[in-house]
């Protein structure tokens, strides 16, 4: 386990969600379930995350802003899809101005499941992302040393 | 004339949970203008209504926002229990109210938090949150849902809370008040926190009439609007006191909403002295055919549901127009004037609940 996986930053992005899942995210890092005893913090610069929290159906207005965050951000990283909209479009995937999930816009690696997510699950959900962000990096310093730079060195 | 800049806040922004776009135009530090583009949670659902039979559309009213979704919930099955005349069970009606205070006290304290936390105060903001958790946790309890309960359908509730937790219920209620006490007093006494809200984002209480403000925005500049006083369901036997601050600032609107968490813990105890038993739903048959306006008080201020059927399974039409909605242009002249460094306390001192609004 490198320093990045101890000490994930993220910053939450809320695409058409109805608020449900946002709260419980924000639960998720308050006390009783408190991820920040694992060094998770929520950060609202998308240049400091590691990992992307998203909610919600993804309207025609927020394709633009979602994908600015996504590109912000420094890579590794990555995505998390929480709750069923954000999946399918969930109970509004018929309505004329959602894309249906986070997946039509940018890639997503986990996809949380709930309506709302609970926190529990939205905190399995993190630990399942640090697992790929941890081969996302170690993939990146193979793909960097390739390439003539040493392992380590920043790519 | 000093130059003019524009400053855009949103729709990505640390102490906004949700997006919304606000052109600030500044003159130096100081605030002359800002113009507001919504737009970024629109999901259109109100036309679901022609594609969902008018029984299952109350999950999606719930869903228009996870903050207060059990009132409006509810508030859709009174508009079409109006329209069909229907006789809902006086049980049914307390449990509604139950629920929809447990409702105002989680949507009170998680504002109160991200109050806490607009103004730099992280500890307040977590001990904010820490006392909602236990709001959350009975919610859980008697309906399975922590954030979306799903309980209300037309025609009554889906499920009931047995005598024996409405009489456990008091006690609970004392240990919340006790905390709460601690919680609000730091809100309303510490010289800190008064010092960064008093006279920030004044509005008077004509120009707050005037703009529209609803709902504790409205409370805080003087007037006591309250649509709990208008007694729709249960509430007409209970005694509901409206809670008003006349200094029109942020630290009158963080007052108010501290306060009526007391009133509803006042409400629930009065309801759960007075619930009586007996079934908790009817049996729905038919269709509705006509219109109504159902109106309710949300925790953000006045809620209007207008429904109209034609005698089939589907609506016509569903309108939802939101507090927060009719507080945005009380907010804007809030904006007007203040200082940069202000706005994120302002924009949150009206407790700006996005989803409801854009729908």
């Amino acid at each position: 386990m490198t320093y990045l996986a101890k000490s994930p930053w993220i910053v939450h992005y809320n695409a058409s969600s109805c608020n449900g899942c946002d709260i419980e995210i924000l639960a998720a890092l308050t006390p009783v379930f408190d991820v920040e005893r694992f060094g998770i913090i929520n950060t609202g610069n998308p240049k400091h995350a590691d990992i992307l929290l998203c909610t919600g159906s993804v309207n025609e207005q927020n394709k633009v802003p979602l994908k600015n965050v996504y590109d912000q951000m420094p890579e590794p990283k990555v995505v998390i899809a929480i709750g069923i909209c954000a999946a399918t479009g969930g109970i509004f995937r018929e309505c004329y101005n959602v894309q249906g999930g986070i997946d039509k816009v940018i890639p997503v690696d986990v996809f949380v499941p709930g309506c709302a997510a609970r926190p529990e699950s939205i905190i399995d959900g993190v630990v399942t992302a640090l697992g790929i962000l941890e081969k996302k990096r170690a993939a990146m310093l193979q793909k960097g040393s390739a390439e003539g730079t040493k392992a380590g060195e920043t790519v | 004339m000093t130059k003019q800049i524009i400053v855009p806040f949103g729709p990505q922004h640390p102490v906004l949970p949700e997006p919304i776009h606000i052109d600030l135009v500044l003159e130096d530090e100081r605030v002359v203008d800002a113009i507001p583009s919504i737009g970024y949670i629109h999901r259109g659902f109100e036309k679901l209504v022609e594609k969902r039979e008018f029984t299952e559309y109350v999950y999606i009213a719930e869903r228009t926002c996870g903050i207060c979704s059990f009132i409006h919930g509810a508030t859709y099955c009174q508009g079409i229990e109006q329209i069909m005349n229907i006789d809902v069970p006086e049980r049914a009606q307390y449990l509604r109210v139950i629920w929809s205070e447990f409702s105002r006290l989680h949507s009170h304290l998680l504002w109160l938090g991200l109050f806490a936390d607009a103004f730099g105060f992280e500890n307040l903001f977590m001990g904010a949150w820490k006392t909602r958790e236990k709001v959350l946790d009975f919610m859980e309890e008697t309906t399975g849902g922590r954030v979306i309960q799903g309980t209300s359908k037309v025609g009554g509730v889906r499920r009931d809370i047995s005598s024996e937790r409405l009489d456990r219920m008091t006690k609970d209620l004392d240990d919340l008040d006790r905390e709460m006490k601690e919680l609000t007093d730091v809100f309303l006494h510490d010289d800190s926190v008064r010092h960064r809200l008093r006279n920030v984002g004044t509005i008077s209480r004509n120009d707050a009439y005037h703009l529209g403000a609803v709902g504790p925005t409205a409370r805080g500049s003087g007037v006591a609007i309250d649509l709990r006083k208008s007694g729709y369901g249960a509430y007409d036997r209970l005694n509901v006191q409206v809670v008003t601050d006349s200094c029109g600032d942020c630290y009158s609107r963080c007052a108010v909403r501290a306060k009526e968490l007391f009133t509803s813990t006042d409400l629930i105890r009065q309801a759960v002295k007075k619930i009586p038993e007996g079934p908790i739903d009817v049996k729905v048959t038919g269709a509705p055919d006509g219109e109504y306006f159902m109106r309710a008080e949300q925790p953000r201020g006045e809620l209007v549901h207008y429904l109209k059927g034609n005698g089939s399974k589907f609506l016509v039409r569903s309108r939802i127009r939101t507090p927060t909605l009719t507080n945005i242009p009380p907010l804007i002249k809030m904006l007007q004037g203040c200082e940069l460094a202000d706005v994120p306390v302002i924009v949150l001192s009206i407790d700006p609940c996005i989803s409801c609004t854009e729908r």
